[in-house]
């Protein structure tokens, strides 16, 4: 392993480590105001969605709108199973099935 | 240095037990993306050791796909770690949002919880966190089962993950069924309804116009605000007032 690959990853590493580690350390201790806390609470959905929506409808680099992924049309049965079971196991399963068959068809 | 349990003996065995159960969908999701990653790096010239060396020391992804792809360009030292930060800064979004579950715990252990924060990870602790029989220990269980799981699938791509077929079982699809099952947990109400479909819209139309992917911080900031001024101006009211 060259110098400069230890240092480069160690650089990665550091810069990666800081911004999950001092939210943690700096809000845990305080007490938060009530919107602060409200917005924190909105914010797992709003990542969820921000994090998933366009890998379902987008494409490509630079990325384009496509709607016609099967990433897309499996994830509507996915979710549907989802919402209906509220099961995470049951619609990781589904997801993976429903993908693979998709894989197969088309 | 109290932990809410004083000085309580702790009873490790079933903390670890759940914590790894609970991260199979991340593990599944982890091997496909980690052999993946593992092959690339490997067809770029880094050697199993260096590759888990980057696995251990950056834990990302995304960050690391872009960091092979920087290093066999041949870019230097700054850049690739600028990227870096850039692509990893939605961490700060997460951590801040666990911050409200992990009250009162010493820094010791939160400085060894902040290493696991991922997409992933923070997803499924935060689903969790709602239910009473989840706590930080079982967070912190699942987080480095994960990593394990990224680190070891990572290595094993590195010496030769092209022999296993591409695409099998649909495993390229856990992480977004798993991430669609904790969407459907997380809405608790019309408005957790509408801020998913604000940040979806929002990083759609942000991902399309900005490369890289600061359409995921910007998104989440812009529905998480539009949430609360919505809650302060007291349209749609959130089912969890009315649950016990």
């Amino acid at each position: 392993m060259s110098t400069k690959y230890l240092l480069i990853v160690c650089g990665m590493g550091l810069v990666t480590y800081v911004p999950r580690w001092f939210p943690l350390i700096f809000l845990s201790r305080r007490h938060l105001p009530r919107w602060l806390v409200e917005w924190l609470d909105f914010i797992p959905v709003a990542i969820l969605s921000a994090l998933v929506v366009p890998c379902l409808i987008t494409d490509g680099q630079p990325r384009h709108l496509d709607l016609l992924r099967p990433e897309l049309y499996v994830a509507i049965p996915t979710f549907l199973f989802g919402l209906k079971t509220k099961s995470l196991a049951g619609t990781v399963v589904v997801g993976m099935a429903l993908f693979w068959l998709a894989g197969m068809v088309f | 240095m109290s932990s809410e349990n004083g000085n309580k003996t702790i009873c490790w065995v079933p903390i670890i037990r759940d914590g790894v159960i609970a991260a199979w969908p991340i593990c599944l999701g982890y091997f496909a993306i980690g052999l993946a990653f593992g092959v690339i790096a490997q067809k770029a010239g880094l050697t199993p050791l260096e590759i888990g060396f980057m696995s251990l020391m950056v834990f990302a992804g995304s960050a690391q796909f872009i960091g092979v792809s920087m290093l066999s360009a041949g870019a230097g030292f700054i850049p690739i770690v600028v990227t870096t930060f850039m692509v990893n800064l939605r961490h700060v979004l997460m951590s801040s949002s666990l911050s409200l579950y992990l009250r009162r715990i010493n820094s010791g252990w939160l400085t060894l919880f902040a290493y696991g924060v991922t997409d992933e990870s923070f997803a499924m602790n935060l689903t969790r966190f709602r239910d009473t029989t989840w706590d930080w220990r079982r967070a912190l269980v699942l987080n480095h089962t994960a990593n394990i799981a990224w680190i070891a699938s990572t290595v094993a791509g590195g010496f030769g993950g092209q022999f296993i077929p591409a695409g099998a079982f649909g495993i390229d699809y856990a992480l977004i069924a798993m991430f669609l099952a904790l969407i459907v947990f997380q809405l608790r109400g019309m408005l957790y309804i509408v801020i998913g479909i604000v940040a979806g819209s929002v990083a759609v139309i942000v991902s399309l116009v900005i490369p890289g992917n600061a359409y995921i911080i910007i998104a989440s900031v812009i529905a998480a605000t539009v949430g609360v001024a919505f809650k302060k101006a007291g349209y749609f009211r959130t089912r969890r007032e009315e649950s016990p």
